[in-house]
Protein backbone atom coordinates (compact mmCIF):
# COMPACT_ATOMS: atom_id res chain seq x y z
CA UNK A 1 0.00 0.00 0.00
CA UNK A 2 1.53 3.34 -1.02
CA UNK A 3 2.43 5.80 1.70
CA UNK A 4 2.50 9.60 1.46
CA UNK A 5 6.01 10.94 1.77
CA UNK A 6 7.68 14.29 1.11
CA UNK A 7 11.29 14.14 -0.03
CA UNK A 8 13.43 17.25 -0.18
CA UNK A 9 15.54 16.90 -3.31
CA UNK A 10 17.97 19.55 -4.53
CA UNK A 11 16.25 22.19 -2.42
CA UNK A 12 12.68 21.42 -3.47
CA UNK A 13 9.97 19.48 -1.63
CA UNK A 14 8.58 16.60 -3.68
CA UNK A 15 5.35 14.98 -2.55
CA UNK A 16 5.15 11.33 -3.52
CA UNK A 17 3.13 8.22 -2.86
CA UNK A 18 5.57 5.36 -2.48
CA UNK A 19 5.52 1.68 -1.63
CA UNK A 20 7.51 1.23 1.60
CA UNK A 21 10.05 -0.85 -0.34
CA UNK A 22 11.09 2.10 -2.52
CA UNK A 23 14.70 3.14 -2.08
CA UNK A 24 15.87 6.72 -2.47
CA UNK A 25 17.50 5.62 -5.73
CA UNK A 26 14.23 4.28 -7.16
CA UNK A 27 12.30 7.31 -5.89
CA UNK A 28 14.76 9.57 -7.74
CA UNK A 29 14.90 7.58 -10.95
CA UNK A 30 11.42 6.10 -11.29
CA UNK A 31 9.23 8.69 -9.57
CA UNK A 32 11.07 11.99 -9.94
CA UNK A 33 12.71 11.20 -13.31
CA UNK A 34 16.09 12.27 -11.94
CA UNK A 35 18.06 9.61 -13.75
CA UNK A 36 21.51 11.06 -13.07
CA UNK A 37 22.01 8.78 -10.07
CA UNK A 38 22.77 5.38 -11.55
CA UNK A 39 21.81 1.87 -10.56
CA UNK A 40 24.87 -0.35 -10.87
CA UNK A 41 24.81 -3.24 -8.42
CA UNK A 42 21.76 -2.17 -6.35
CA UNK A 43 23.51 -3.71 -3.31
CA UNK A 44 25.75 -0.93 -2.02
CA UNK A 45 28.89 -2.32 -3.61
CA UNK A 46 29.61 -0.06 -6.60
CA UNK A 47 28.85 3.53 -5.53
CA UNK A 48 27.12 4.55 -8.80
CA UNK A 49 24.03 5.62 -6.84
CA UNK A 50 25.92 7.88 -4.39
CA UNK A 51 24.00 10.99 -3.31
CA UNK A 52 24.39 13.39 -0.40
CA UNK A 53 21.92 13.21 2.46
CA UNK A 54 22.60 16.30 4.51
CA UNK A 55 26.35 16.63 4.07
CA UNK A 56 26.97 12.89 4.14
CA UNK A 57 27.56 10.76 1.07
CA UNK A 58 25.50 7.58 1.12
CA UNK A 59 24.51 4.84 -1.29
CA UNK A 60 20.91 5.62 -2.23
CA UNK A 61 20.20 2.00 -3.25
CA UNK A 62 20.35 0.87 0.40
CA UNK A 63 18.47 3.88 1.79
CA UNK A 64 14.70 3.58 2.13
CA UNK A 65 12.90 6.64 0.82
CA UNK A 66 10.62 6.69 3.87
CA UNK A 67 13.66 6.81 6.14
CA UNK A 68 15.03 9.82 4.22
CA UNK A 69 11.95 11.97 4.77
CA UNK A 70 12.77 15.39 6.20
CA UNK A 71 16.40 15.28 5.11
CA UNK A 72 18.12 17.27 2.38
CA UNK A 73 18.96 15.03 -0.59
CA UNK A 74 21.44 16.36 -3.16
CA UNK A 75 21.91 14.59 -6.48
CA UNK A 76 24.14 15.24 -9.47
CA UNK A 77 21.28 17.28 -10.97
CA UNK A 78 21.50 19.71 -8.05
CA UNK A 79 25.13 20.74 -8.52
CA UNK A 80 25.32 23.10 -11.48
CA UNK A 81 24.12 26.68 -11.10
CA UNK A 82 22.59 28.29 -14.20
CA UNK A 83 25.02 27.38 -16.96
CA UNK A 84 28.00 26.94 -14.67
CA UNK A 85 29.19 23.47 -13.76
CA UNK A 86 30.15 22.66 -10.19
CA UNK A 87 33.96 22.77 -9.82
CA UNK A 88 34.06 18.98 -9.42
CA UNK A 89 32.02 18.47 -12.60
CA UNK A 90 34.33 20.85 -14.45
CA UNK A 91 37.38 19.04 -13.08
CA UNK A 92 36.07 15.69 -14.34
CA UNK A 93 35.65 17.21 -17.82
CA UNK A 94 39.06 18.92 -17.72
CA UNK A 95 40.86 15.75 -16.66
CA UNK A 96 38.99 13.30 -18.87
CA UNK A 97 38.05 11.45 -15.67
CA UNK A 98 35.66 9.02 -17.30
CA UNK A 99 35.22 6.81 -20.29
CA UNK A 100 31.70 5.34 -20.45
CA UNK A 101 30.43 7.77 -17.82
CA UNK A 102 28.11 5.39 -15.98
CA UNK A 103 29.87 5.67 -12.62
CA UNK A 104 30.56 9.40 -13.04
CA UNK A 105 27.57 10.94 -11.21
CA UNK A 106 28.36 8.74 -8.20
CA UNK A 107 32.06 9.52 -8.48
CA UNK A 108 31.38 13.26 -8.52
CA UNK A 109 28.98 13.20 -5.56
CA UNK A 110 31.42 11.05 -3.62
CA UNK A 111 34.37 13.25 -4.59
CA UNK A 112 32.68 16.42 -3.32
CA UNK A 113 32.09 14.78 0.05
CA UNK A 114 35.62 13.35 0.05
CA UNK A 115 37.03 16.87 -0.27
CA UNK A 116 34.72 18.37 2.36
CA UNK A 117 35.55 15.57 4.82
CA UNK A 118 39.21 16.56 4.52
CA UNK A 119 40.22 13.32 2.83
CA UNK A 120 41.70 14.75 -0.37
CA UNK A 121 45.11 15.78 0.93
CA UNK A 122 47.19 13.24 -0.98
CA UNK A 123 46.83 10.78 -3.84
CA UNK A 124 46.83 7.90 -1.35
CA UNK A 125 44.12 9.57 0.73
CA UNK A 126 41.95 10.19 -2.33
CA UNK A 127 42.34 6.60 -3.52
CA UNK A 128 41.46 5.24 -0.08
CA UNK A 129 38.46 7.47 0.50
CA UNK A 130 37.14 7.10 -3.05
CA UNK A 131 37.36 3.29 -2.95
CA UNK A 132 33.60 2.97 -2.58
CA UNK A 133 33.16 4.11 -6.19
CA UNK A 134 34.08 1.46 -8.70
CA UNK A 135 35.02 2.50 -12.27
CA UNK A 136 35.05 -0.49 -14.60
CA UNK A 137 36.71 1.60 -17.32
CA UNK A 138 39.47 2.15 -14.74
CA UNK A 139 39.68 5.91 -15.17
CA UNK A 140 41.14 6.04 -11.66
CA UNK A 141 44.31 8.07 -12.35
CA UNK A 142 42.26 10.81 -14.01
CA UNK A 143 39.64 10.71 -11.26
CA UNK A 144 42.40 11.32 -8.70
CA UNK A 145 43.65 14.23 -10.84
CA UNK A 146 40.14 15.69 -11.04
CA UNK A 147 39.62 15.51 -7.29
CA UNK A 148 42.97 17.21 -6.72
CA UNK A 149 42.10 19.98 -9.19
CA UNK A 150 38.70 20.72 -7.66
CA UNK A 151 39.67 20.38 -4.00
CA UNK A 152 41.10 23.90 -3.40
CA UNK A 153 38.14 25.61 -5.04
CA UNK A 154 35.63 23.55 -3.06
CA UNK A 155 37.46 24.19 0.21
CA UNK A 156 37.43 27.93 -0.57
CA UNK A 157 33.65 27.50 -0.64
CA UNK B 1 11.77 -7.52 -2.03
CA UNK B 2 8.77 -8.72 -0.07
CA UNK B 3 6.27 -6.18 1.24
CA UNK B 4 6.66 -4.85 4.77
CA UNK B 5 5.16 -2.21 6.99
CA UNK B 6 7.33 0.73 8.02
CA UNK B 7 7.17 2.63 11.24
CA UNK B 8 9.43 5.11 12.97
CA UNK B 9 10.25 4.56 16.62
CA UNK B 10 10.18 7.83 18.50
CA UNK B 11 11.70 6.62 21.78
CA UNK B 12 13.48 3.48 23.03
CA UNK B 13 10.42 2.05 24.78
CA UNK B 14 8.32 2.42 21.64
CA UNK B 15 11.05 0.71 19.59
CA UNK B 16 11.30 -2.22 21.96
CA UNK B 17 7.51 -2.46 22.11
CA UNK B 18 7.14 -2.42 18.33
CA UNK B 19 9.85 -5.02 17.83
CA UNK B 20 8.62 -7.21 20.66
CA UNK B 21 5.01 -7.12 19.50
CA UNK B 22 5.81 -8.81 16.21
CA UNK B 23 8.42 -11.18 17.64
CA UNK B 24 7.80 -14.87 18.07
CA UNK B 25 9.85 -16.02 21.01
CA UNK B 26 10.94 -19.32 19.47
CA UNK B 27 12.34 -17.67 16.36
CA UNK B 28 15.99 -16.75 16.24
CA UNK B 29 16.40 -13.00 16.17
CA UNK B 30 17.52 -13.03 12.56
CA UNK B 31 14.17 -14.48 11.47
CA UNK B 32 11.99 -12.28 13.68
CA UNK B 33 9.06 -10.78 11.78
CA UNK B 34 9.99 -7.27 12.92
CA UNK B 35 13.50 -5.99 12.30
CA UNK B 36 15.11 -2.75 13.44
CA UNK B 37 16.44 -0.44 10.72
CA UNK B 38 19.53 1.61 11.55
CA UNK B 39 22.00 2.19 8.68
CA UNK B 40 20.28 -0.48 6.61
CA UNK B 41 23.48 -1.54 4.89
CA UNK B 42 23.03 -5.20 5.85
CA UNK B 43 19.27 -5.39 6.25
CA UNK B 44 18.15 -3.78 2.99
CA UNK B 45 20.83 -5.69 1.08
CA UNK B 46 19.67 -9.04 2.51
CA UNK B 47 16.01 -8.17 1.96
CA UNK B 48 16.76 -7.50 -1.71
CA UNK B 49 18.45 -10.92 -1.84
CA UNK B 50 15.37 -12.46 -0.14
CA UNK B 51 17.62 -13.82 2.62
CA UNK B 52 15.84 -11.72 5.24
CA UNK B 53 12.07 -11.46 5.03
CA UNK B 54 10.71 -9.21 7.77
CA UNK B 55 7.07 -8.15 7.55
CA UNK B 56 7.68 -5.08 9.69
CA UNK B 57 10.53 -2.56 9.76
CA UNK B 58 11.01 -0.40 12.82
CA UNK B 59 13.19 2.60 11.94
CA UNK B 60 15.24 3.32 15.06
CA UNK B 61 17.20 6.25 13.60
CA UNK B 62 15.10 8.79 15.55
CA UNK B 63 16.66 7.31 18.71
CA UNK B 64 20.02 8.71 17.62
CA UNK B 65 19.51 11.74 19.86
CA UNK B 66 19.74 9.37 22.86
CA UNK B 67 21.92 6.61 21.49
CA UNK B 68 24.72 8.10 19.40
CA UNK B 69 27.01 9.83 21.88
CA UNK B 70 30.78 9.23 21.70
CA UNK B 71 31.94 9.61 25.28
CA UNK B 72 35.62 9.12 26.13
CA UNK B 73 36.75 10.36 29.50
CA UNK B 74 37.66 9.34 33.01
CA UNK B 75 39.85 6.56 31.61
CA UNK B 76 36.91 4.81 29.97
CA UNK B 77 34.82 4.94 26.81
CA UNK B 78 31.14 4.69 26.02
CA UNK B 79 29.91 4.53 22.44
CA UNK B 80 26.24 4.92 21.53
CA UNK B 81 24.99 2.12 19.30
CA UNK B 82 23.63 4.57 16.74
CA UNK B 83 26.89 6.46 16.31
CA UNK B 84 27.97 6.14 12.68
CA UNK B 85 31.19 4.28 11.90
CA UNK B 86 32.69 7.33 10.16
CA UNK B 87 32.05 9.62 13.14
CA UNK B 88 33.76 7.29 15.58
CA UNK B 89 36.68 6.60 13.22
CA UNK B 90 37.32 10.35 12.82
CA UNK B 91 37.08 11.20 16.52
CA UNK B 92 40.38 12.62 17.81
CA UNK B 93 40.25 11.02 21.26
CA UNK B 94 39.32 7.61 19.82
CA UNK B 95 42.31 7.83 17.45
CA UNK B 96 44.58 8.79 20.34
CA UNK B 97 43.41 6.49 23.13
CA UNK B 98 41.83 3.61 21.19
CA UNK B 99 43.59 3.37 17.81
CA UNK B 100 42.46 -0.26 17.46
CA UNK B 101 38.86 0.98 17.41
CA UNK B 102 39.49 3.88 15.04
CA UNK B 103 41.44 1.70 12.62
CA UNK B 104 39.01 -1.23 12.70
CA UNK B 105 36.28 1.19 11.63
CA UNK B 106 38.37 3.14 9.12
CA UNK B 107 39.54 -0.01 7.34
CA UNK B 108 36.01 -1.38 6.94
CA UNK B 109 33.64 -0.96 4.00
CA UNK B 110 33.60 2.31 2.02
CA UNK B 111 33.22 5.96 2.99
CA UNK B 112 29.55 5.87 1.97
CA UNK B 113 28.78 2.73 3.97
CA UNK B 114 30.67 4.04 7.00
CA UNK B 115 28.52 7.19 6.86
CA UNK B 116 25.40 5.03 6.99
CA UNK B 117 26.25 2.04 9.15
CA UNK B 118 25.94 2.32 12.92
CA UNK B 119 28.08 0.63 15.56
CA UNK B 120 25.20 -1.55 16.76
CA UNK B 121 24.33 -2.65 13.26
CA UNK B 122 28.00 -3.22 12.48
CA UNK B 123 28.44 -5.87 15.15
CA UNK B 124 25.14 -7.48 14.09
CA UNK B 125 26.09 -7.71 10.39
CA UNK B 126 25.55 -11.12 8.82
CA UNK B 127 28.14 -13.37 7.23
CA UNK B 128 29.27 -12.82 3.64
CA UNK B 129 29.20 -16.58 2.92
CA UNK B 130 28.14 -16.67 -0.72
CA UNK B 131 25.92 -19.72 -0.16
CA UNK B 132 24.13 -17.98 2.69
CA UNK B 133 23.58 -14.91 0.52
CA UNK B 134 22.30 -16.84 -2.51
CA UNK B 135 18.87 -18.36 -1.88
CA UNK B 136 19.16 -20.53 -5.00
CA UNK B 137 21.25 -22.80 -2.75
CA UNK B 138 18.81 -24.71 -0.55
CA UNK B 139 21.52 -26.22 1.60
CA UNK B 140 22.48 -23.61 4.14
CA UNK B 141 22.10 -24.56 7.80
CA UNK B 142 22.09 -20.91 8.74
CA UNK B 143 19.16 -20.03 6.47
CA UNK B 144 17.40 -23.41 6.44
CA UNK B 145 18.33 -25.36 9.59
CA UNK B 146 19.05 -29.01 8.84
CA UNK B 147 19.48 -28.48 5.09
CA UNK B 148 23.25 -29.00 5.02
CA UNK B 149 26.13 -26.70 4.11
CA UNK B 150 27.08 -25.99 0.51
CA UNK B 151 30.29 -24.29 1.61
CA UNK B 152 31.86 -27.38 3.21
CA UNK B 153 32.88 -28.81 -0.15
CA UNK B 154 32.18 -25.73 -2.21
CA UNK B 155 34.13 -22.59 -2.90
CA UNK B 156 35.26 -21.94 0.66
CA UNK B 157 38.32 -19.73 0.24
CA UNK B 158 36.77 -16.96 2.35
CA UNK B 159 35.52 -19.27 5.08
CA UNK B 160 36.49 -19.75 8.69
CA UNK B 161 39.17 -22.00 10.19
CA UNK B 162 38.39 -21.32 13.87
CA UNK B 163 35.14 -21.83 15.77
CA UNK B 164 33.72 -23.97 12.99
CA UNK B 165 31.36 -26.94 13.27
CA UNK B 166 30.32 -29.64 10.84
CA UNK B 167 27.16 -27.57 10.30
CA UNK B 168 28.68 -24.21 9.35
CA UNK B 169 32.00 -22.60 8.42
CA UNK B 170 30.68 -19.11 7.62
CA UNK B 171 33.06 -16.33 8.62
CA UNK B 172 32.05 -13.48 10.89
CA UNK B 173 32.89 -10.64 8.49
CA UNK B 174 33.22 -7.54 10.70
CA UNK B 175 36.28 -5.65 11.94
CA UNK B 176 35.07 -3.44 14.82
CA UNK B 177 33.91 -6.48 16.82
CA UNK B 178 37.49 -7.71 17.13
CA UNK B 179 38.44 -4.43 18.79
CA UNK B 180 35.48 -4.71 21.16
CA UNK B 181 36.19 -8.28 22.20
CA UNK B 182 39.89 -7.55 22.66
CA UNK B 183 39.13 -4.61 24.96
CA UNK B 184 36.61 -6.59 27.06
CA UNK B 185 33.73 -4.33 26.03
CA UNK B 186 30.33 -4.49 27.66
CA UNK B 187 27.16 -4.37 25.55
CA UNK B 188 24.26 -2.34 26.91
CA UNK B 189 20.95 -3.82 25.81
CA UNK B 190 17.44 -2.39 25.95
CA UNK B 191 14.52 -4.80 26.07
CA UNK B 192 10.98 -5.24 27.28
CA UNK B 193 12.22 -6.28 30.71
CA UNK B 194 14.40 -3.17 30.98
CA UNK B 195 18.13 -2.68 30.47
CA UNK B 196 20.75 -5.39 30.83
CA UNK B 197 24.51 -5.54 30.32
CA UNK B 198 26.34 -8.35 28.59
CA UNK B 199 30.07 -8.98 28.11
CA UNK B 200 30.71 -8.48 24.40
CA UNK B 201 32.40 -11.90 24.33
CA UNK B 202 28.99 -13.45 25.08
CA UNK B 203 27.11 -11.63 22.31
CA UNK B 204 28.03 -13.84 19.36
CA UNK B 205 27.51 -17.59 19.39
CA UNK B 206 29.66 -20.15 17.58
CA UNK B 207 27.56 -22.14 15.09
CA UNK B 208 27.70 -25.57 16.77
CA UNK B 209 24.50 -27.41 15.88
CA UNK B 210 22.47 -24.19 15.58
CA UNK B 211 24.15 -21.89 13.04
CA UNK B 212 20.85 -20.04 12.64
CA UNK B 213 21.27 -18.64 16.15
CA UNK B 214 24.01 -16.04 15.76
CA UNK B 215 23.78 -13.95 18.91
CA UNK B 216 22.36 -14.06 22.42
CA UNK B 217 20.07 -11.10 21.73
CA UNK B 218 16.38 -11.93 21.95
CA UNK B 219 13.73 -10.67 19.54
CA UNK B 220 12.67 -7.24 20.78
CA UNK B 221 16.08 -6.45 22.25
CA UNK B 222 18.25 -3.64 20.94
CA UNK B 223 21.88 -2.74 21.56
CA UNK B 224 21.96 0.79 22.97
CA UNK B 225 25.70 1.26 23.69
CA UNK B 226 29.14 -0.28 24.15
CA UNK B 227 31.31 0.46 27.16
CA UNK B 228 35.06 -0.06 27.56
CA UNK B 229 37.14 0.30 30.72
CA UNK B 230 40.62 1.74 30.53
CA UNK B 231 42.58 3.51 27.80
CA UNK B 232 44.45 1.49 25.17
CA UNK B 233 46.79 3.85 23.31
CA UNK B 234 49.13 0.96 22.46
CA UNK B 235 46.73 -0.88 20.20
CA UNK B 236 46.52 -1.69 16.49
CA UNK B 237 44.20 -3.23 13.95
CA UNK B 238 45.93 -4.94 11.04
CA UNK B 239 43.86 -6.24 8.14
CA UNK B 240 45.01 -8.41 5.21
CA UNK B 241 42.68 -8.61 2.23
CA UNK B 242 42.49 -9.30 -1.49
CA UNK B 243 42.53 -5.62 -2.40
CA UNK B 244 43.95 -2.69 -0.50
CA UNK B 245 40.67 -0.97 0.30
CA UNK B 246 36.95 -1.69 0.50
CA UNK B 247 37.22 -5.42 1.10
CA UNK B 248 36.51 -7.88 3.88
CA UNK B 249 39.42 -9.37 5.79
CA UNK B 250 41.07 -12.60 4.77
CA UNK B 251 42.73 -12.30 8.12
CA UNK B 252 42.97 -9.50 10.67
CA UNK B 253 44.27 -8.96 14.16
CA UNK B 254 43.24 -6.56 16.90
CA UNK B 255 46.03 -6.14 19.44
CA UNK B 256 46.14 -4.09 22.62
CA UNK B 257 49.18 -4.13 24.88
CA UNK B 258 50.29 -2.67 28.16
CA UNK B 259 54.09 -2.63 28.06
CA UNK B 260 56.29 -1.42 30.90
CA UNK B 261 60.10 -1.38 30.80
CA UNK B 262 60.03 -3.71 27.81
CA UNK B 263 57.86 -6.27 29.55
CA UNK B 264 54.30 -7.10 28.44
CA UNK B 265 52.06 -6.54 31.47
CA UNK B 266 48.78 -7.15 29.68
CA UNK B 267 48.04 -8.42 26.18
CA UNK B 268 44.78 -8.58 24.29
CA UNK B 269 44.58 -10.45 21.01
CA UNK B 270 41.53 -10.89 18.79
CA UNK B 271 41.36 -12.33 15.29
CA UNK B 272 39.08 -11.51 12.36
CA UNK B 273 38.39 -13.00 8.95
CA UNK B 274 39.38 -16.46 10.17
CA UNK B 275 36.63 -17.39 12.64
CA UNK B 276 32.88 -17.88 12.79
CA UNK B 277 32.56 -15.26 15.53
CA UNK B 278 34.70 -12.38 16.82
CA UNK B 279 37.62 -14.44 18.15
CA UNK B 280 39.62 -13.82 21.30
CA UNK B 281 42.95 -15.66 21.34
CA UNK B 282 43.36 -16.17 25.10
CA UNK B 283 46.01 -18.89 24.73
CA UNK B 284 48.17 -16.39 22.90
CA UNK B 285 47.55 -13.74 25.53
CA UNK B 286 48.65 -16.12 28.29
CA UNK B 287 51.94 -16.77 26.48
CA UNK B 288 52.61 -13.06 25.99
CA UNK B 289 51.92 -11.84 29.51
CA UNK B 290 54.98 -11.15 31.63
CA UNK B 291 57.36 -11.70 28.71
CA UNK B 292 59.76 -9.47 26.82
CA UNK B 293 58.81 -9.21 23.17
CA UNK B 294 60.83 -10.82 20.42
CA UNK B 295 60.00 -12.49 17.12
CA UNK B 296 60.16 -15.95 18.64
CA UNK B 297 57.56 -15.01 21.23
CA UNK B 298 55.27 -13.59 18.53
CA UNK B 299 55.60 -16.82 16.57
CA UNK B 300 54.81 -18.99 19.57
CA UNK B 301 51.81 -16.85 20.44
CA UNK B 302 50.54 -17.07 16.85
CA UNK B 303 51.04 -20.84 16.79
CA UNK B 304 49.03 -21.09 20.02
CA UNK B 305 46.22 -18.92 18.61
CA UNK B 306 45.81 -21.19 15.59
CA UNK B 307 46.51 -24.54 17.31
CA UNK B 308 42.89 -25.65 16.85
CA UNK B 309 42.43 -24.18 13.36
CA UNK B 310 41.10 -26.52 10.69
CA UNK B 311 41.18 -25.61 7.03
CA UNK B 312 39.19 -27.04 4.17
CA UNK B 313 39.97 -27.31 0.48
CA UNK B 314 40.39 -23.63 -0.37
CA UNK B 315 40.97 -21.84 2.92
CA UNK B 316 43.89 -23.63 4.60
CA UNK B 317 46.15 -20.75 3.58
CA UNK B 318 44.37 -18.65 6.20
CA UNK B 319 46.11 -20.54 9.00
CA UNK B 320 49.61 -19.45 7.95
CA UNK B 321 48.37 -16.03 6.82
CA UNK B 322 46.55 -15.53 10.11
CA UNK B 323 49.67 -16.33 12.12
CA UNK B 324 51.77 -13.89 10.13
CA UNK B 325 49.17 -11.13 10.39
CA UNK B 326 48.97 -11.66 14.13
CA UNK B 327 52.76 -11.67 14.57
CA UNK B 328 53.14 -8.53 12.48
CA UNK B 329 50.37 -6.77 14.41
CA UNK B 330 52.09 -7.66 17.68
CA UNK B 331 55.33 -6.21 16.36
CA UNK B 332 53.54 -3.01 15.31
CA UNK B 333 51.87 -2.68 18.71
CA UNK B 334 55.13 -3.16 20.59
CA UNK B 335 57.07 -0.66 18.49
CA UNK B 336 54.42 2.03 17.99
CA UNK B 337 55.13 5.50 19.40
CA UNK B 338 52.61 6.55 22.02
Amino acid sequence: MPVDVTLRVNGKDKRLQLDARTTVLDALREHLKLTGSKKGCDHGQCGACTVLIGDRRVVSCLTLALAAEGQEITTIEGLATDDRLHPMQQAFVDNDAFQCGYCTPGQIMSAIACVKEGHANSDADIREYMSGNICRCAAYPNIVAAVKQAAPEIMKG
Amino acid sequence: MRPFSYQRATDPDAAVQALGAAAVASNPLTKAAAQPLAGGTTLIDLMKLDVMRPSAIVDINPLASDWSAIEPGGGALRLGALARMSEVAAHDEIQRSYPVIADSLKLAASAQLRNMATLGGNVMQRTRCSYFRDVSYDNCNKRNPGSGCAAMDGVNRMHAVLGISDQCIATYPGDFAQALIALDATVEIAGKAGRRNLPFAQLHKVPGNTPDIETSLQPGELISAFAIAGRWPRSVYLKARDRQSYEFALSSAAIALDVENGSIRDARVALGGVATVPWRAREAEALLKGQRFDEGLAQRAADAAFADARGRRHNSFKIELGKRVMARALQQAVTMEI
